[in-house]
């Protein structure tokens, strides 16, 4: 029964690099010196977390001084989301996003709606996309914000920024993407993408948790959403997590290093092992977004016909493969998948029988392999 | 010592001392132990604090003392359909049901079963003080656990052989006050937790507010048995056969006697109250019930059977002769002695000496065979 578990849920989180584990466990030991002090403790720190900002920016083709250190995902957004609002409220008070957002999007709008904005959620279509035409219709002069995912958590589909950043260039909006998802596994470019904000998380890309950054793109005005010291230029309070900026760091120059495409390929194949053995066996099943186009492949969301989602988790982990299914709320139970309901509607079958199954750089094929095995031999037994 | 570890038992973990207690017991004998939190009620109040969310949050607590895996599974909207609508289409018939003994029959030992099943579980077991004894057939009787006054056969009543077949009762022999020394003694989180009262969905609160939030109340009139108007009801559903308190009526000139209710009247949507505790209209001496579930199965044929029964929790037991219907899965039931305040939608279980036999659901009750109005 003690054999290792196989981790296939790194749309929730990633297990850390170990270089990036050697790099935070160095800092740690090496430099504890507070970025802001003025002494040759604080410059060593202060030249750590700017090598790491430096080695951030050029993922997505920023300046270094539009790089600013958050908390997480989560932060970047609300920080994003409310700091537009406030600013920009004389100017329009409509923000448009989608219905298949995180919740560290969709409740900030929530909040924002009470408070008088109007909010326009994006219908998506079977395969997690928007209708460029649909957003082209809301994006009135009124309109202060759009916020919009790179790629979707639960479908992995790939939001198309290019031409949204057309659209939104056009517009007196500000141009939001959450790339928590984006982030390590597709190629963003904040230029050529014509993007204003943007939002990224570092546990997510094999970096350490509780930390990421927001692109402001310079000479922007957004408002602080903590107010302190004049950490980053003023822009978020609180002294610099010096170990993990320069974990993060090292975790984003193994991400400059990588082809995505081959990334991309890899997982690809995972995908086609999971699903050759579904086939084989004859299991009934259906993806839940698509495999092909616009998608990002680290990602495979199945409905297994007949197989509740909560005996397939349990089974799973019981067994030992980590995966998940709509999102855990609270005593634990599973709230149905939002994702879901908007690309099906609310009466589909898949959202009480669908699991999420998701691949990271360290995952090996013997893993997924024998987690299709377990898997086949699951819904054998379950869809009886 | 037996091999347990391939034998797979799912528990439901409520986060009270008893289930917490039986999960450590099976982990203790060696059975490859999973808990599993149900979820059957949404209370979560306007502050967003949930009861739920607490209890899971000690269910992990025990499960990660005890050292086993844990899960919880969301059965609100089967407790909804089948435990929730029954308890108001009982009170709208004037009825007073027992949400207990359907949550056990189609919430427990239904789809918190056949989730164990789906987990390749080969027994399930939760916090029930019962027993279970396998005769040479192999055919599973309900016994009396030890502990007298937590017995809970009563609202197992309606559980089927094959539901007690998948069933283990680790509390079977031990008192209340042991479990809660074991708790103790293994350190657990739930040891000195107070047990939950009431009704598991409306807990704490106020009966009559709650249940006014489900069904519209009609208030009438309040009535002697000789029709004498003597007040008003606020709806009869408030109001349970033989019961005292609430009504709200003072001394007469005949009698200081409090009052009673004895009666309900549904169509006329009238209360029938009388004082004192012993009125006569209070006692019953045969009764009819319907949808019997003997544990060992129903028979095919009419049975007769001296025994005892209770119709009420924690009450003692009363001597009773048993008819048995086959053709309607009914009985009638006639008592040794009047017994007072027989309440339609209630169950009434047989014992015959320590052995549970089962359950029926009681519809009429008869004094001398006129039948009593208590619907």
């Amino acid at each position: 029964m003690t054999r290792k578990n196989i981790y296939l849920d790194n749309a929730a989180t990633t297990p850390m690099d170990p270089k990036v584990i050697e790099t935070i466990s160095s800092e740690m030991t090496n430099d504890f010196g507070n970025a802001s002090s003025q002494h040759a403790f604080g410059r060593k720190a202060r030249q750590v977390v700017e090598t790491a900002r430096h080695e951030l920016a050029e993922t997505i083709n920023a300046q270094d001084k539009e790089i600013i250190f958050t908390s997480g995902g989560s932060e970047s957004n609300n920080t994003a989301i409310f700091g537009t609002a406030r600013a920009r409220k004389n100017i329009g008070k409509k923000i448009i996003t989608t219905k298949i957002e995180h919740p560290s999007v969709l409740n900030p709008m929530k909040r924002l709606a009470k408070e008088g904005y109007e909010i326009v959620y994006l219908d998506v279509d079977k395969t997690g996309h928007i209708n460029l035409d649909d957003l082209k219709k809301e994006l009135t002069p009124d309109a202060i914000l759009v916020s919009i995912m790179a790629v979707n958590n639960e479908v992995g589909s790939i939001m198309t920024l290019k031409e949204i950043g057309e659209l939104v260039k056009d517009s007196n909006a500000y141009f939001h993407v959450d790339d928590v998802q984006g982030f390590g596994n597709i190629e963003i470019d904040v230029k050529e993408m014509n993007i204003d904000l943007l939002s990224t998380s570092a546990h997510k890309v094999n970096g350490p948790k509780f930390l990421g950054f927001l692109y402001e793109k310079d000479g922007l005005k957004v408002s602080n959403l903590l107010l302190g010291g004049e950490q980053e230029v003023k822009r978020r309070p609180g002294t610099e997590n010096v170990p993990g900026i320069a974990g993060f760091g090292v975790a984003a120059h193994e991400l400059n290093e990588m082809d995505k495409k081959q990334l991309q390929e890899k997982y690809q194949k995972f995908q086609k092992i999971i699903l050759d053995a579904l086939d084989q066996k004859q299991i009934d099943y259906e993806v839940n977004g698509s495999l092909e186009g616009k998608v990002s492949h680290h990602v495979l969301n199945l409905w297994l016909k007949g197989v509740n989602t909560y005996s397939a988790l349990t089974n799973l982990d019981l067994n030992g493969y980590a995966v998940s299914g709509g999102s855990a709320c609270t005593a634990g139970s599973l709230t149905p998948s939002h994702v879901l309901e908007a690309m099906y509607g609310e009466d589909s079958p898949r959202i009480a029988e669908s699991i999420r199954v998701s691949f990271g750089r360290f995952n090996t094929e013997n893993e997924i392999k024998s987690f299709a095995e377990n898997l086949v031999n699951m819904c054998q037994r379950l869809s009886k | 010592m037996v091999d347990n570890s391939k034998i797979r038992v799912v528990v439901g973990m409520s986060g009270g001392v008893d289930s917490s207690v039986s999960a450590l017991l099976l982990k203790q004998q060696g059975f490859d132990v999973v808990g599993v939190f149900m979820k059957n009620w949404d209370d979560t109040d306007d502050a967003g604090v949930c009861t739920a969310t607490e209890d899971y949050e000690d269910v992990k607590k025990v499960a990660d003392e005890i050292g086993i895996p844990y899960y919880s599974i969301n059965f609100e909207k089967d407790y909804w359909e089948r435990v929730f609508q029954y308890f108001l289409d009982e009170y709208k018939k004037g009825r007073t049901p027992n949400p207990d003994v359907m949550c056990n029959k189609e919430i427990k030992f239904k789809s918190f079963l056949d989730f164990a099943m789906d987990l390749d579980a080969d027994y399930i077991a939760m916090g029930h003080y019962a027993a279970t004894k396998v005769d040479e057939n192999g055919v599973v009787h309900m016994m009396r656990p030890k502990d007298g006054n937590k017995d809970q056969t009563y609202f197992l009543s309606q559980l089927s052989q094959d539901q007690l077949k998948k069933v283990i009762f680790p509390l079977a022999n031990l008192t209340k006050p042991q479990v809660r020394e074991i708790a103790i003694a293994a350190g657990l989180a739930t040891a000195k937790k107070k047990d939950s009262t009431g009704i598991c969905f409306i807990g704490e609160r106020n009966f009559r507010k709650f249940l006014s939030e489900f069904l519209p109340a009609q208030s009438g009139k309040m009535v002697t048995p000789d029709g004498k108007v003597v007040g008003e009801h606020a709806g009869l559903m408030y109001y349970t056969i033989g019961q005292r308190s609430g009504l709200g009526l003072g001394s007469t000139k005949e009698s200081t006697d409090p009052w009673f209710v004895v009666g309900k009247d549904l169509e006329k949507n009238e209360l029938i109250v009388e004082q004192g505790y012993d009125s006569k209209l209070l006692y019953a001496t045969s009764l009819d019930a319907s949808g019997v579930s003997f544990f060992t199965g129903q028979p095919d044929h009419d049975v007769d059977l001296k025994c005892t029964a209770k119709f009420r929790y924690r009450q003692p037991d009363v001597g009773v002769t048993m008819h048995y219907h086959a053709k309607d899965n009914t009985v009638h039931v006639e008592f040794d002695e009047p017994a007072r305040a027989v309440t339609p939608g209630q169950a009434i279980v047989f014992y015959n000496g320590e052995e549970c036999l089962g359950g029926a659901t009681i519809d009429r009750a008869y004094q001398n065979e006129k039948q009593l109005q208590l619907v």
